[in-house]
């Protein structure tokens, strides 16, 4: 597979040949090579789990690869710390901040290496002076004595960015840098992207978001299943080849599915706020409907869902099951009137890792399963083997701890955990997360059947594919408000795009 | 609580409360007790509080690590045996005064090589520092109890006594070491890349090992100072009292905890003060002395001290809530 | 302060991780034998080091393995043991408790003060009750309050030593007709020749096994210690469990403190002092970890049994008593240490 068609005048800032790197059951990268040159913007695309987190770790040296090489302006280089990485010129601005809050600005930029004067002490003089120069030159309208904790996220993540360039970088890499920045912080980002890129850094720019990617790059590379499918022109290009290339088929969105038969109300939610998190949301969901939830993170989706669940306490608005207005106080509450909900983040609020496969599984439910006074094994694994078959989940046995298992039979022990509780509506939010792209359509499948057999399902996802193709209905959410609802014959990518950038959709359409 | 506040006196205050409580307990023994508001009274807090207070020191700049350490009050027993013991050998017996140096000595070597050990497992065995030193305060414990045959020893020469309840000037000795210990330690916390980097391998320890500081040694050197400044509790404690029991300091780690917890250093880490520390140290110290004045039992003190340290986690949790709209786990 | 802790990197985590079930896909013969040796000291190395102690004993010292020695093991253990057994069952639920030392001095010197003033049933019924309200405390502080553990029943230490202090008017207590009272039995009697406080330690072994292992109740203290996120989106109400692990450490310590003051016949007002230590010694010995969710009641008991055999060979090879402390030192911290060597596939720590 060729990295490139395009002739190569120069040595590029940053050249990959053949990266491999391997965890226990995944590829996680296979045979991935791509080069950066300097003073471009090379953006990195692919699904998640397309192994764009995995080559990024690599780059910053936390993760060393199986195999391949790197090369630094020609010269092969081996990163074993993010420390050397940066020695070599390598910097990644991560997404998620590593700071250390009760500290100044000053002392995070240049943690780890703050200048000294004599008795050990810190030269407060130079250290100022120098991270408000760059602080300066990122334009942030913050002072550099300025104790990171009180400041938004997005200068956070300025302070992240402002890190980077203590030194002279060769390579910067950007991931999602976006997702928590307003548009006016945007555009200094992208300004001091460009700054960069004049300077002569090769920029490796990771993002989910089309319109961005084409505003900045200059040239595009994909990643698909940890393997590395090809690199674009920007100018030679468009986005649906991007796409086409990124999810391995044509985004076939003229086939719409014929609307499901769906029965009466389950769900009915009526001016639903919570604090600032979400505000006058209502919906209403029926039995055998997919309902998709699509937005930006931390448009209030899935604060929605933990409201359903018991998690959050609404301050305005009802919510009513079966045309009923319930109070729901707690997830064992939300549990008996029928609702599950299988949340965001499978690791930390889906599983018990140290837990065996069966125990997990039947955790809600545990105390009905009972003999007497004791956990019936029998009715235990009884239900393991239920959706271990239903569900196809890869284990040797239910005496695996969940901890071992791959991602995507770790999210199947989580749907399984809360079919098993034969919910009415079933929430599901960002059900394919960093699984395999096999394991991604079981679910998808699995979610449409559930549908067929009459349950209410929701679906939050922040990938737009996965949203069009389950879903009978979409609600687009934009800071914590519901801006339109489509149903599958009305739903576009743009109106869809336009909808959860905060656009008045009808006056696009 | 924002930037801008912190420079007025009240956002201050807001950020160290211990100062505002010691306030309240200071304005009410005064008006409580006749005794209380005397200079001859506030030495006396002083020099009560210096024991605890020099190890509360050391204690902050491991908390802050997001570590901790119990064998405090262990390492105090065995300092101040040494200390004694050793000035007695008669190997010194013709040095006169200068053979309480080494019993000096050996006791701070002993407890500073103590904290390096602990520091060593810590950072070469990746074992909770809380199961490390829970294990060397039992161990340490026994060492001393080994050591003194279980026997207390006195201190022949009057000189090292002397020096226990000696004055400079109005101040008496050992509150000055404390109050100098306290100003050192607050140099190098605040002002020094050591004292920083504290900050950042407790606030962020992936950030810092990814920004190359080396959290290993730097967590022992902070184990070590918390073992050389319990040996110095030692030392002033035993001459203080012209003897070692092998029973010295124990409890301490909890008095010690209590304080720097008082004074707002967090148990997760990255977040404390010297000044802080200071004032949880005289809280308790201004609590003891004042409630002793009053005549109210002992038994009594240790119930509100225990009352004291849950009432302010308590009040701490209050105070950073995040407001209603918070997950309910 | 428990959140840091022994974080495995992902790449190691399952590449040499010992704990694979047993099942190995690929891998040759010679390996996985070292894996499998590897894995059996992850998991049972505490009953094989306490195995080899009682082989090294039993070679330097005649005595050791006699009936009548290994009953007085066991019988001195009972106190500390039955209190590891409530301090277990806190642990795994993933929380501290070091009040239970002061909490037996405080029943110890209840149950023998009462027992001349009500008689030794309603005696053991107002101690009990008495325990368990301060175990409600903790539960309330930790479960429900959700401070933190540690200080919470650091705390609670000094809180209670004052208040038994206070009840007690800072003197010691006894029991006067020692021999005429049937509240010995708990102490000094015997069922079948095997000495009551060994029955009463064994009977709440086993009821608490049986509690943790095969209950819906234990199970959620299990989820609740492994992952308290996880749990509460499970549907466990996560306050009322940790509310029910303190009142359950609060029973365990009434009951030693039954064991204690019958045994004595009186109570000094310390009695209990540094007992925490010896308690959490032998729960960290047994393999349960400090930071929940993992480990079980016959583990403690071996941990217990461990350092109650240490002591007792110790002596009888004839060190002085208290250099079982400076042994007991270095077990836990091996103890511990061999444990996440296992986990993380490598003997020293990552950090730099």
């Amino acid at each position: 597979m060729s990295a490139s068609h395009i002739p190569q005048p120069d040595t590029p800032a940053l050249r990959l040949e053949g990266i491999v790197k391997t965890f226990p059951g995944v590829r996680a990268l296979d045979d991935v090579g791509f080069d950066v040159r300097a003073g471009e913007v090379h953006a990195l695309l692919g699904e998640n789990g397309a192994g764009k987190s995995t080559l990024m770790k690599v780059l910053a040296g936390m993760y060393e690869p199986d195999e391949g090489s790197i090369y630094i302006e020609g010269e092969a280089v081996t990163m074993r710390s993010p420390l050397e990485a940066k020695a070599r010129g390598v910097v990644l601005i991560h997404q998620e901040l590593s700071l250390a809050e009760e500290m100044s600005v000053a002392e995070n930029i240049y943690l780890g290496e703050l200048p000294r004067k004599s008795l050990g002490r810190v030269d407060w003089k130079t250290l100022h002076s120098n991270a408000q120069a760059i602080l300066d030159r990122l334009k942030c309208g913050f002072d550099s004595k300025r104790q990171v904790g009180t400041l938004s996220i997005a200068n956070q993540q300025m302070v992240e960015i402002a890190r980077a360039l203590t030194v002279e970088a060769k390579v910067v890499v950007f991931d999602e840098p976006t997702a928590s920045l307003t548009d006016a912080e945007k555009v200094v980002l992208f300004d001091i992207i460009n700054d960069l890129k004049a300077r002569g850094a090769g920029i490796v720019y990771i993002s989910h978001r089309m319109d961005e990617i084409f505003t900045l790059a200059d040239r595009i590379s994909v990643l698909r299943d940890g393997g590395y499918r090809g690199t674009l022109i920007k100018s030679e290009t468009n986005e649906d080849e991007v796409i086409q290339l990124m999810i391995g088929r044509a985004l076939d969105l003229t086939r719409r599915r014929a609307a499901a038969k769906t029965g009466k109300v389950a769900l009915q939610v009526e001016g639903l706020s919570c604090g600032k998190l979400f505000e006058d949301v209502s919906f209403e969901l029926r039995e055998g409907e997919v309902l998709g939830f699509y937005g930006l993170v931390g448009a209030g989706r899935t604060e929605i869902a933990e409201t359903l669940f018991g998690l959050r306490k609404p301050s305005a608005g009802r919510i009513l099951i079966d045309g009923t207005e319930v109070e729901i106080s707690s997830p064992a509450d939300a549990i008996k009137k029928g609702i599950s909900l299988v949340p965001e983040s499978r690791k930390e609020q889906g599983l018990v890792l140290g837990m065996n496969c069966r125990d997990n599984i039947t955790l809600p439910q545990v105390g009905d399963l009972t003999k007497g006074p004791f956990v019936s094994d029998g009715a235990e694994i009884a239900i393991f083997d239920r959706y271990y078959e239903a569900l196809k989940i890869k284990t040797p046995s239910w005496r695996q701890a969940v901890g071992n298992l791959s991602g995507g039979n770790q999210q199947k022990i989580v749907i399984g955990k809360w079919l098993a509780m034969n919910p009415r509506i079933l929430i599901v939010d960002e059900p394919t997360r960093g699984i395999d792209v096999g394991s991604k359509s079981e679910i998808h499948d699995l979610i449409r059947t559930l549908a067929g057999e009459g349950y209410a399902v929701i679906v939050i996802s922040s990938e737009m594919p996965e949203v069009m193709h389950v879903s009978d209905r979409i609600v687009a959410m934009f800071h914590g408000r519901i801006m339109r609802s489509f149903t599958t014959e009305e739903v576009t990518e743009d109106n869809l795009v336009a909808a959860i950038s905060g656009i008045e959709t009808d006056k696009v359409a | 609580m924002s930037h801008s506040v912190l420079k007025s006196p009240l956002g201050w205050l807001a950020g160290n409360p211990i100062w505002g409580f010691i306030a309240l307990i200071f304005i009410f023994f005064s008006f409580a007790n006749p005794y209380f508001f005397a200079l001859q009274n506030f030495q006396n807090i002083l020099v009560q509080t210096s024991t605890i207070g020099v190890i509360a020191l050391g204690m902050t700049l491991v908390m802050i690590n997001g570590n901790i350490d119990l064998s405090v009050g262990a390492v105090v027993a065995l300092a101040a045996s040494l200390c004694v013991d050793i000035q007695g050998w008669s190997l010194f017996a013709d040095w006169g005064n200068w053979a309480i140096l080494p019993g000096v000595v050996a006791a701070l070597l002993a407890g500073t090589a103590l904290g390096a050990l602990n520091g060593l497992i810590v950072w070469k065995t990746g074992v909770d520092a809380f199961i490390v030193t829970l294990g060397a305060m039992l161990g340490v414990r026994g060492l001393v109890f080994v050591y003194t045959k279980e026997q207390s020893f006195f201190a022949m020469n009057f000189s090292f006594s002397d020096f226990g309840s000696s004055s400079i000037g109005p101040i008496p000795t050992l509150a000055a070491l404390f109050l100098i210990c306290t100003a050192i330690v607050h140099f190098v916390l605040s002002r020094t890349v050591h004292g920083r980097n504290t900050y950042a391998v407790g606030g962020n320890r992936s950030a810092a090992v990814n920004a190359g500081i080396r959290v290993g040694p730097h967590m022992m050197i902070n184990f070590m100072i918390v073992g050389f400044l319990a040996a110095l509790a030692g030392v002033t404690l035993s001459s203080q009292m012209g003897a070692a029991t092998p029973n010295l300091g124990t409890n301490y780690e909890l008095w010690v905890i209590t304080s720097v917890v008082l004074g707002g250093t967090k148990l997760k880490g990255g977040a404390g003060t010297i000044t802080g520390t200071l004032g949880g140290v005289l809280a308790i110290g201004i609590l003891r002395n004042g409630m002793n004045l009053m005549q109210v039992p002992a038994f009594y003190v240790l119930v509100i001290l225990g009352s004291i340290l849950i009432a302010v986690l308590l009040l701490d949790k209050q105070l950073n809530r995040k407001g209603k709209e918070e997950l309910r786990l | 302060m428990a959140d840091i802790r022994h974080e495995i990197p992902a790449d190691r985590a399952g590449r040499s991780g010992p704990d694979s079930g047993g099942k190995h896909k690929g891998g040759g013969m010679a390996h996985s034998g070292l894996k499998s040796f590897a894995g059996l000291m992850a998991r049972q190395g505490i009953l094989v080091a306490f195995v080899l102690f009682l082989i090294a004993f039993s070679v330097f010292s005649d005595r050791f393995l006699s009936a009548e020695n290994i009953f007085s093991v066991v019988r001195s253990s009972a106190i500390i043991g039955v209190m590891a057994l409530g301090v277990t069952v806190v642990v795994i639920g993933g929380n501290l408790d070091l009040s239970v030392g002061s909490m037996l001095s405080f029943s110890t010197v209840l149950v023998v003060d009462l027992h001349d003033k009500i008689g030794p049933g309603p005696a053991i019924v107002v101690t009990v009750l008495a325990t368990l309200c301060l175990g409600a405390i903790n539960g309330l502080l930790v479960g429900v309050a959700r401070l933190n553990s540690l200080i919470v029943t650091l705390g609670m230490l000094s809180a209670i030593q004052g208040l038994t202090l206070i009840y007690s008017g800072g003197k010691n207590v006894d029991i006067v007709h020692q021999d005429t009272t049937w509240f010995k039995i708990f102490g000094r009697g015997y069922i079948a020749d095997i000495p009551v406080p060994i029955v009463i330690f064994a009977i709440c072994a086993i009821v608490l096994h049986v509690v943790m292992a095969y209950t819906p109740f234990g199970r959620r203290i299990y989820a609740t210690g492994g992952n308290p996120t996880a749990a509460v989106f499970s549907g466990i109400r996560r306050s009322r469990v940790v509310f029910a692990t303190y009142l359950i450490s609060a029973l365990t310590v009434a009951i030693a403190a039954i064991v204690l003051g019958s045994r004595v016949m009186g109570s000094q007002n310390n009695v209990g002092q540094g007992y925490e230590l010896q308690v959490l010694a032998g729960v960290i010995l047994g393999g349960t970890s400090l930071l929940g969710g993992s480990g079980t009641i016959w583990k403690s008991v071996i941990g217990v049994l461990i350092l109650g055999f240490i002591q007792n060979g110790l002596l009888l090879l004839g060190f002085e008593y208290y250099v079982q402390w400076l042994v007991t030192w270095v077990v836990i911290i091996l103890a511990v240490w061999l444990d996440i060597a296992a986990k993380r596939g490598r003997l020293l720590s990552p950090i730099a």
